[in-house]
């Protein structure tokens, strides 16, 4: 596949080559004629004809890109605000195709059709007030409808509150891996600072002590989610900016060291459940297809691929950005609390040292 | 006004017995505009140079993650071991790219040549308010580039902390290596930049403002120069702040200041910094940031405006509504830089504020695009290649721009943030497009750089379709990456089997940048046979209305010979006519500004 681009990609330089190399002596033959330098009617009409070629171009590679990458879009949204969101995405690009479509057709079509002939006249049209108050409007309205939609949503995306009996976890950042601290029996985080972090005690993360609200916190490195209930994300960094990316659930919020972000969603499919979901079975069986040709390549990292959510690092933060994540793992109720069940609270794992 | 004096003898090979002028006055440390307009040019063509090929570099990695090349190690060095890049050197890459792409090549490569070489021959004067001024600018421009070049050479790599350099990576050297040497180098550049932008920038206002010949109202100026004229105020405006954070960034990195750093623990050991906010950097940066985006943007329409006027032999469509979105889109480009920190942790009702300023500054945008469309409407087309870039300016800014509705949605942007869907967004609204419009203005303003000589306008033609194809080639398809949850500055998507399939994607946008940058070299060769062997097309080449065109083909010091001439209309009269449907000079599509108004003509009030 490779080889094959990169000799395609020869294969065009050196035919453009060829072509310049000859425009150039076409171009050394009429040398004397003055009006080589500046374009002919024959150059205008060539120009034109492209210029309609280029809008078919355009069109081409919008629909290329559709007809085979709409595939490697993500997945419908794995959280409750997330509905919405897709909703309002799909109408902003319903719309940003319209114009797109109308606009690059008009911009393309004009210098087509209107390309130069010697003798023609242009039209001295400078003005038309009507004209120009209609294409203010336009956007005005349709602007105004996706600000609104736009706010709304974002105003019930970002109320982050205690209601609905959320779930508080932390979500703590370093260079270049995460933890989930959960809150444990009393649903509160115990105060923390990078200033208490005791690498020789195992206390990574900071966590005050003598804060009984921290004895009963859990720290992992897997972040467990029950399905349908609210979680609010605390986050944390302990050097530099992360960014916890969460993109099937829609879900993105800096980690800024010296304070304190938040972020909140409802999960609404299980792990497995998306593991069902058609378009992830398709996804899924296409990247196993590509990572089985190369395991018979040879090459590291190609055992077969299943699906599961991710927490990634969008902030760019050193050497090793491009992998600093985390698993997700969205199950029912019950699941989750045996598994969390099964995990040491931070005053087990602090006391065998004292 | 040092170079008001008129030279009334311009006899050809004769300069040295009126000015004394020296090789060194003359080519080096030269107060002419023109020249120092063509000493921004090339030193911003040859950055431009560096900037795209480094791109070229890092797309290879992105298509063919961890595989060797010979080039890798030839440019690269030991930082390549093998031939395999090394993920400290992707970084460096990305945000050296940026910052040149940025500041070096579309600020003062950009605004640089085309403020001074048309500011003072569109307006009529003799030359900018301060020649003195104007050359420490170059110079100062030309330190900061060197400093910036010099920095990739120092031991730990260069600045690597992509081109916002954020704290606390860009601040702590614990953090990343290139935050060392590196980062210092590149402050330091930036502060020279920024000291050489706000003097050329103050000159060209107060330029415009005092030094209009007779005649030539402010409503009567050419587009150009009122996009010169706005872009070196929200310069100005802004440029000063982004100072104010890197000389805070300074403090922070060699006094042991906490302006935005905090809390913070890094290899084995908790830092000092108490209290500071990287947030607080965030918007410091980004109130010069967004006004950037317009101050490499808005040069770039104007000269679009000029060039498709002349070209399409018609006036532009809409001038007072042209001038308003200027001032529309230059206003609200300083309060909309919010939407860049959407989820900083920033107040989310300031995010509330911020879309809502953002999607305004949709409605002028949409305006101007507007305005170009109806400029081509019943035009009589000549396509030179200044004529073709200025199309695809248009093309690439409606489907750049389009975009920015998604991105400026707080909501919409909670997912595409930070992916490949804003590198495809900007990369399309203003780096292509304000590349389209350097081109343009090149090709068009070729002949008054180079006393009279012109490029080859096939070679024009090969350019730039090569490049419309190849531009979107590779930004369309990136779209569609982005939405797949591709973050950006990521050194490779191996780590994530999810974006295993959008190999093949990576690949395709890779050939086609090695083919958009193999096309590039056309222009190169185009650029420097033209200078020396490009012929001479006669003084008015495009038969254009404005200023520039009634100087003579050598340039003299001075501009005009004898008089500067008098303006009697605006800049856009071709193809008017007189109400029995003759030109109004018999004959020719095009009035100049210097023709007085004719008998039974209607000056009309545009």
């Amino acid at each position: 596949m490779t080889t094959v681009l990169i000799l395609t990609v020869l294969v065009l330089v050196g035919i453009a080559i060829w072509q310049m190399t000859k425009i150039f002596e076409l171009s050394q033959l009429r040398a004397d004629a003055i009006n080589g330098l500046v374009a002919s009617d024959e150059d205008n009409k060539n120009n034109g004809y492209l210029m309609f070629a280029f809008l078919i171009f355009i069109y081409g590679i919008t629909i290329f890109s559709f007809a085979k990458y709409s595939k490697v879009l993500l997945p419908s949204a794995a959280s409750a605000h997330g509905d919405n969101y897709d909703t309002l995405m799909w109408v902003s690009f319903a719309i940003i195709f319209f114009v797109q479509t109308i606009t690059q057709a008009l911009l393309h079509y004009f210098a087509y059709k209107y390309r130069g002939e010697k003798g023609k006249k242009a039209l001295f049209f400078a003005d038309n007030d009507k004209l120009e108050f209609i294409w203010t409007i336009i956007p005005v309205i349709v602007l105004a409808g996706l600000i609104i939609w736009g706010l709304y949503s974002w105003t019930n995306i970002m109320d982050i509150n205690e209601e609905d009996d959320p779930i508080v976890i932390e979500l703590y950042a370093q260079q270049f891996n995460w933890t989930a601290r959960y809150a444990g029996d009393d649903n509160v985080l115990g105060d923390a600072s990078v200033r208490l972090i005791d690498i020789d005690r195992a206390n990574v993360l900071g966590i005050d002590e003598a804060d009984p609200n921290g004895q009963d916190d859990i720290i992992v490195k897997e972040l467990h989610l029950p399905v349908g209930r609210k979680v609010n994300f605390n986050m944390r960094s302990q050097d530099v900016l992360h960014s916890a990316y969460m993109p099937h659930f829609r879900a993105q919020m800096n980690c800024v060291p010296g304070m304190i972000t938040q972020f909140s969603f409802t999960p609404i499919k299980t792990t497995e459940e998306m593991r069902q979901d058609p378009e992830v079975v398709e996804k899924v069986k296409r990247t196993n297809k590509i990572r089985a040709e190369w395991a018979a390549e040879g090459r590291p990292n190609s055992e077969p691929w299943e699906f599961d959510y991710v927490l990634l690092c969008n902030k760019i933060c050193g050497k090793s950005h491009y992998n600093m994540q985390m698993k997700i793992i969205v199950e029912s109720e019950e699941d989750y609390n045996k598994w969390l069940a099964e995990q040491k609270t931070f005053g087990e794992s602090m006391s065998p040292a004292e | 006004m040092s170079a008001a004096h008129a030279v009334v003898d311009h006899g050809h090979d004769d300069h040295g017995h009126h000015h004394k002028e020296t090789f060194i006055t003359k080519y080096i440390f030269s107060q002419d505009h023109k020249m120092i307009a063509k000493q921004y040019l090339i030193t911003g063509l040859i950055m431009g140079f560096i900037g795209i090929a480094m791109s070229i570099l890092f797309r290879m990695q992105l298509a063919w993650p961890g595989e060797s090349f010979p080039i890798f190690e030839a440019v690269l060095g030991k930082w390549a071991p093998d031939g395999v890049m090394d993920a400290d050197i992707y970084l460096a890459l990305v945000t050296i790219h940026g910052t040149i792409m940025v500041f070096f090549v579309l600020t003062a490569g950009l605004s640089g040549t085309f403020s001074n070489l048309l500011i003072p021959l569109q307006i009529g004067a003799r030359d900018m308010a301060s020649g003195f001024l104007n050359m420490v600018s170059y110079w100062l421009f030309f330190l900061s580039s060197v400093i910036m070049v010099c920095s990739l050479f120092v031991e730990a790599g260069p600045a690597a902390a992509g081109w916002t350099i954020y704290p606390p990576l860009s601040a702590i050297p614990m953090a990343q290596p290139g935050s060392g040497a590196g980062m210092t180098l590149w402050l330091v550049s930036m502060a020279i930049f920024i000291a050489s932008s706000l003097l050329g920038s103050l000159n060209y206002v107060v330029t415009v403002i005092n030094l209009r010949t007779k005649g030539m109202s402010m409503t009567r100026l050419p587009l150009t120069i009122w996009a010169f004229f706005v872009t070196a105020i929200i310069g100005i405006i802004s440029f000063p702040v982004l100072l104010s954070a890197a000389l805070l960034m300074v403090m922070d990195r060699s006094f042991g200041t906490s302006f935005f750093l905090s809390d913070i623990f890094i290899q084995g050991e908790v830092l000092h910094y108490q209290g500071g906010s990287p947030v607080l950097y965030e918007h410091l940066f980004w109130f010069l940031g967004h006004p950037e985006v317009y101050i490499v943007l808005l040069p770039a329409l104007g000269i679009t405006s000029e060039v498709m006027s002349t070209n399409a032999r018609k006036p532009i469509f809409g001038y007072r509504a042209m001038v308003a979105s200027i001032l529309a889109i230059a206003f609200l480009s300083t309060i909309v830089w919010g939407h860049h920190m959407f989820i900083s942790g920033m107040n989310p009702f300031l995010g509330s504020v911020f879309t809502f300023t953002t999607l305004l500054i949709a409605i002028p945008s949409a305006v101007k695009a507007f305005n170009y469309i109806t400029t081509l409407w019943k035009g009589n087309l000549q396509m030179n290649p200044g004529m073709l870039f200025s199309i695809g300016l248009v093309s690439t800014f409606i489907t750049g721009g389009l975009t920015g509705i998604i991105l400026g949605d707080s909501t919409l942007d909670i997912n595409v943030h930070d992916t490949y869907f804003v590198v495809a967004h900007f990369h399309l609204v203003m780096g292509i497009s304000a590349l389209y419009g350097l081109f343009a203005g090149v090709y068009h303003w070729f002949p008054k750089m180079f006393h009279g000589r012109m490029m080859n306008k096939n070679l024009g033609y090969v350019h730039f379709w090569i490049t419309a194809v190849c531009a979107y080639g590779v930004f369309f398809p990136m779209h569609f990456v982005g939405m797949a949850g591709v973050p950006r500055r990521y050194y490779q998507n191996t780590a994530f089997p999810m974006f295993d399939e959008l190999t093949n994607v990576q690949i395709l946008m890779t050939v086609f940048a090695i083919i958009a940058a193999l096309a590039q070299l056309i222009f190169i060769y185009n650029f420097i046979s033209s200078i020396f062997y490009g012929r001479k097309g006669g003084l008015n080449p495009w038969k254009s209305n404005t200023l520039e065109w009634t100087t003579p083909m050598e340039h003299i010091h001075g501009n005009w010979p004898g008089e500067i001439p008098h303006v009697h209309r605006w800049a856009y009269d071709y193809s008017k006519t007189y109400e029995n449907g003759e030109y109004i000079i018999a004959g020719q599509d095009f009035v100049p500004q210097t023709v007085p108004l004719q008998d039974n003509e209607e000056e009309m009030h545009h």
